[in-house]
């Protein structure tokens, strides 16, 4: 729903683009006037090559800003899309209330035994209410590449083997699962990347404790940035006794989730909240999302004041150039508006090859480009990819058109109300 | 110097081309400005002299893991510590859980470590005698207009209370001011409470201390105190380390996000950019002044002094909008600071900004004037004259 409201400006920004097109089409086709602007257009765009140099410029200038913005619009989007995939709307996850994420709830041992008997919650095939108690930790580990007092933190999840049932998406890819009760850890994707020695086979230490390094899984999401282990063990880790921090469940059915919510937030044994994973991460994620998107869009603004007056200044210039020779197409009776619109045509063409090849270079450096974060909400570095989606190249090339437009319409009016006779006298 | 005015007139030839050149050069250094303050904020966090001195001292195992308070004593007596303090993060909030406010609950003698930050004695006093007082930076409190006395109710994302309420009422008696502007941002947006009153309240906490700061009586044994702090716990379930508060946040920032490539590779951009631009602009200058230049060889300029007047030009060109967009920098973003209130760490443009902007505006005027000075200097006087 935000969604689309968010998305609705655009595409009614798209739509009036186009049927701006159309018409413009239309009317170059069937009226006199119109053909005159075609002419002139064709004259302008020909010449473009003696004009190279200067033509560079607003190209350049444009791909620069498209290049930057969808770049910064692309990490946003990667990482709007790695939390938000983590979280559907048929698991729901229970904390204790008032606690801003997973890391800072603590749900005790009577709490963890009374939620999986809430109504609503799906079973397996043996009948047991598919909820997994899960105790959300950081650990320690030494940065790949760093030296060896180089430290980060990687989230550390306890897990039991409920934990799969709720989450089909996470598949061991190398090695085996832990096994029970022992001090073992499988590594995510992301975080193998991102932390020295979490190859299966290797010990790690966490804080005096060695553990082995048993397996990585996968799942495609945030998970892929965490280490998990049994939860017993990582419990007593870290002395947390029987408490956990949240339990995430399943539900029997997505429609459900209003009746679990009330149960379980009425109950007066229990002070928790109770959020869909696919809110849960979506909130998480919204802070950091708004702030990447900021400065995209601040530092694509400062460029774009630099290239929209790189582009004045080339078509000033080219209207000088061609002064003589637009002030003779008005001598031969063109009127004013075939040359506005021509002198626009050209550097909103111009703009539009900017914004491509921008969209472009951003797509060919970036897209699929690991990054990582201290992701608000968990306490381990978050891995994500730069995503450069077709609607972020669409955004680009709005953006070059809106500067080609504003950068070609003063000189396009400059070009219209030269006087004829000075202008032929010039020169 | 002399022929400044010749090339002043020369490079205001062209006004309207000269000035859209100009404020692309601004927009340009005006970026540079803000992204080098950014880096360099993130750079300086938590490089002071007094930083220096001190010892951060957590859990090993994770920064969320917290210590027993009992090893305050025992660190206290480590040959070369000063003195020590001990925190705990609070989670609190204010009003509405998104309004995150950095809240400590601290030891008594917590703000004896942080020489850099000032408050009052009387109100030093009254933080001392009130148990559920609560000091806050200058730049939080007129945030939140609070004045000392307030009663303020905070929600804690972390630690409710015995009764499980998330909400906690705190007495505003005092106010912090960081003495150093630059490097202390970060103490006025901060919240402390009294980690007596805290440990007391919440169920959750039972005694202990997520982190203690110590000063060191000489810097250069800050490695060997901070080797000496961690064998306290050598073996325990609760191993320590201890890194330099510089150390420390250096590795924070690096893991929040790695600034420098970011910056680099949208300087690349900007500045190829405007070495394209400026330098289409500077051939146009020389191009159309042929004819002028050819008289000044006449009347006994030598080639190299024209060509020296063109790269000054192209030179003057840079500085004069880089100058101006580095000062427009400095008013935006000294705007941002008060806005965000140092929030982001983005330090405020100093004299290492300056110079590497003025370094850049050189570097940057010579590229771009190179190709129109080498064909001025080879000018050849009668074919320009005559137009050829």
């Amino acid at each position: 729903m935000l969604n689309q409201l968010k998305d609705s400006p655009m595409l009614q920004f798209s739509a009036v683009l186009l049927l701006l097109v159309v018409l413009l089409a239309l009317w170059m086709l069937l009226s006199r006037q119109g053909r005159q602007a075609a002419s002139v257009t064709a004259v302008g765009v020909s010449t473009l090559r003696q004009r190279l140099g200067m033509s560079a410029v607003v190209v350049v200038g444009i791909a620069g800003v498209v290049g930057v913005l969808v770049a910064l619009l692309a990490m946003s989007e990667g990482y709007r899309e790695t939390l938000s995939k983590t979280g559907s709307a048929d698991t729901a996850i229970v904390m204790r209330g008032a606690s801003a994420s997973e890391v800072m709830s603590v749900l005790d041992r009577a709490s963890v035994t009374l939620i999986p008997e809430a109504a609503g919650i799906a079973q397996d095939a043996k009948g047991r209410p598919i909820a997994s108690p899960e105790l959300v930790v950081a650990a320690n580990l030494p940065i790949k590449g760093g030296s060896a007092d180089d430290e980060g933190s990687v989230q550390l999840r306890g897990v039991g083997e409920q934990a799969w049932a709720v989450r089909p998406q996470v598949k061991i890819i190398a090695g085996r699962t832990f096994t029970p009760g022992m001090r073992e850890l499988i590594a995510g994707k992301g975080a193998t990347k991102q932390f020295a020695g979490l190859e299966p086979g290797h010990q790690i230490r966490l804080g005096s404790q060695l553990w082995t390094v048993v397996g990585v899984f996968a799942s495609g999401d945030a998970l892929d940035s965490e280490i998990w282990g049994d939860a017993g063990v990582v419990a007593d880790t870290y002395r947390r006794g029987g408490s956990r921090a949240s339990v995430t469940v399943r539900l029997s059915d997505p429609q459900k989730f209003e009746a679990f919510k009330t149960a379980l937030e009425s109950n007066p044994q229990l002070k928790v909240d109770v959020d869909t994973t696919i809110d849960y991460f979506s909130k998480q994620s919204e802070g950091t999302t708004q702030t990447i998107r900021a400065i995209g869009i601040t530092v694509g603004l400062i460029m774009a004041i630099g290239a929209l007056f790189g582009a004045l200044n080339t078509m000033f210039a080219a209207v000088a150039s061609r002064a003589r020779e637009i002030a003779t197409l008005r001598a031969i009776g063109f009127r004013g508006l075939p040359v506005v619109v021509a002198v626009m045509l050209e550097t909103m063409l111009l703009a539009l090859l900017g914004g491509v090849l921008g969209g472009l270079l951003a797509w060919l450096l970036f897209n699929g480009y690991s990054a990582s974060t201290l992701a608000a909400g968990t306490v381990g570095k978050l891995s994500f990819e730069l995503k450069v989606t077709v609607k972020l190249l669409w955004v680009g090339v709005l953006w070059a058109l809106t500067i080609g437009f504003i950068g070609g319409l003063f000189p396009a009016l400059r070009a219209a109300r030269l006087p004829v006779t000075t202008a032929l006298r010039e020169l | 110097m002399k022929y400044l005015h010749l090339i002043w007139a020369a490079l205001f030839r062209r006004k309207t081309r000269t000035i859209l050149t100009l404020v692309s050069i601004i927009a340009a250094f005006l970026l540079f400005g803000m992204l080098d303050a950014v880096r360099t904020g993130f750079d300086d966090a938590g490089k002071s002299a007094i930083g220096a001195q001190r010892l951060q001292t957590g859990s090993k195992l994770s920064f969320i893991q917290t210590l027993p308070q009992a090893l305050d004593a025992q660190i206290a007596q480590v040959p070369g510590v000063k003195s020590v303090g001990y925190a705990n993060w609070f989670g609190g909030a204010y009003q509405d859980p998104h309004n995150q406010v950095f809240s400590f609950a601290v030891s008594d003698n917590y703000l004896d470590q942080y020489p850099e930050i000032d408050v009052s004695p009387d109100e030093h006093k009254a933080f001392d005698n009130t148990r559920t007082g609560a000091l806050v930076g200058e730049q939080l409190a007129a945030k939140y207009h609070w004045k000392v006395g307030d009663k303020i109710p905070m929600q804690s994302t972390i630690f409710p209370q015995q009764d499980g309420s998330k909400n906690w009422t705190f007495d505003i008696v005092g106010i912090l001011h960081s003495k150093d502007k630059k490097a202390g941002g970060f103490f006025d947006q901060m919240f402390l409470l009294h980690w007596k009153y805290f440990d007391d309240s919440t169920p959750y906490n039972r005694g202990t201390v997520g982190w203690y700061v110590s000063r060191v009586t000489d810097v250069n044994q800050a490695d060997r105190v901070a080797k000496a702090i961690d064998a306290l716990s050598n073996n325990s379930d609760h191993e320590t380390r201890t890194q330099t508060e510089a150390a420390a946040t250096a590795s924070w920032m690096k893991q929040l996000a790695d600034v420098g490539l970011i910056v680099s590779s949208i300087m690349g951009a900007v500045f190829f950019t405007l070495l394209l631009l400026a330098g289409n602009t500077m051939m146009q200058a020389v191009r159309e002044r042929t004819s002028e230049l050819a008289v000044l060889k006449t009347i006994g300029f030598s080639s190299h002094a024209v060509m020296a007047m063109v790269l000054a030009e192209s030179v003057l060109l840079l500085l004069l909008g880089g100058v101006l967009g580095l000062l427009l920098a400095v008013v935006v973003i000294g705007g941002f600071r008060a806005a965000t209130g140092g929030g982001i760490p983005m330090a405020p443009v100093g004299a290492d900004i300056w110079v590497h902007g003025l370094l850049l505006m050189l570097v940057v005027g010579l590229l771009v004037g190179a190709l129109p000075a080498l064909r001025a200097m080879r000018l050849n006087i009668v074919d320009a004259l005559a137009g050829r």
